[in-house]
């Protein structure tokens, strides 16, 4: 059993990611907070039933997870919000068409270019347009880094469930990035000169 | 068919002829970078992974992207936010004296 009087100090280091996980479910700065709070309030009434020692990472999202599904997301459906547009998103999307550009560049590391190709405000953007389903797994696996197990016990879905819509809701991803990217012009990187 | 029953294919993870990213390399090649492969298919696939000069460059793209995704797609807490979110929890410091016969909450553990 957990002592509330640790609660503080355990869960303090999860605050950011909470906050930023929040903050891709909500999509808004005020909810974001709101449900952060919330799901602490409700993560510290039910510590007693914490097992100390066991994955408080994943019990702390679980609550994120479900008091975003109880509160905040009958506020925000959208009725298109459950499917993805998948028509020519391929595996590799993005390496089939920009994976060549950048083993051409030896100038720079390779991971410094893909890195510089995409904003801060074009991955969330492109996280935030995945529809929830797609999004949620995502948000855990690549930002967070939760095993396919641990996403499955988060979200309560089967495994194969989380498989397929991590597996969809990348190339989603990747396919939204490459717009961001072709329609700025992938030819030319921060780095780049324009008075070459 | 697939590259399985061909007796020189290495441990089962090479491509189908003519097509570099067939879909047992695809497939391995996530669960791979999802670290959700035992000791033994990982050392198949890294095997495989140096002999394979396109199989390495989508890995090693893959493994980057992954790497933007989880450093962009983490917003920074702001300060006014955590200052609000400690005083909660500072609030909340006295332990509940309710006998402990709360509303339960989600007390299940993970893990």
């Amino acid at each position: 059993m957990a002592d509330q009087s640790t609660f503080a100090e355990q869960v303090t280091p999860f605050m950011a990611p909470l906050y930023s996980a929040a903050l891709r479910m909500t999509r808004n700065p005020a909810d974001a907070e709101d449900l952060v709070q919330e799901a602490m309030l409700r993560a510290y009434r039910g510590f007693g039933g914490f097992t100390d020692g066991s994955n408080l990472k994943a019990w702390l999202y679980r609550i994120l997870t479900n008091t975003f599904i109880n509160q905040y997301r009958a506020r925000q459906r959208r009725p298109d919000e459950t499917e993805l547009g998948e028509d020519g998103a391929e595996d590799l999307y993005l390496f089939r068409r920009i994976g060549g550009l950048e083993a051409a560049r030896a100038s720079r590391s390779a991971e410094d270019e893909l890195m510089d190709l995409f904003t801060d405000a074009e991955v969330t953007d492109a996280l935030d347009a995945l529809p929830e389903n797609f999004r949620l797994p995502v948000l855990l696996a690549d930002v967070e880094g939760f095993s396919y197990k641990e996403i499955a016990e988060i979200l309560d879905i089967p495994i194969g469930t989380v498989m397929s819509r991590l597996h969809r809701g990348r190339k989603a991803l990747q396919r939204a990035l490459y717009e961001f990217a072709a329609s700025r012009g992938m030819a030319t990187t921060a780095a780049e000169d324009p008075a070459d | 068919m697939t590259a399985h029953d061909d007796p020189t294919a290495r441990s089962g993870h090479d491509h189908a002829p003519g097509d570099p990213f067939c879909a047992d390399a695809l497939r391995d090649l996530y669960l791979y970078l999802d670290r959700e492969l035992g000791p033994e298919e990982v050392a198949a696939v890294e095997a495989h992974l140096h002999d394979c000069s396109p199989c390495f460059e989508a890995y090693d793209f893959e493994a980057e992207f992954r790497m933007v995704i989880s450093s962009k797609g983490r917003a920074p807490l702001p300060p006014d936010v955590r200052q609000r979110l400690e005083q909660m929890l500072t609030d909340l410091g006295v332990p509940d004296t309710g006998n402990g016969a709360g509303p339960g909450g989600p007390g299940s553990p993970l893990g």
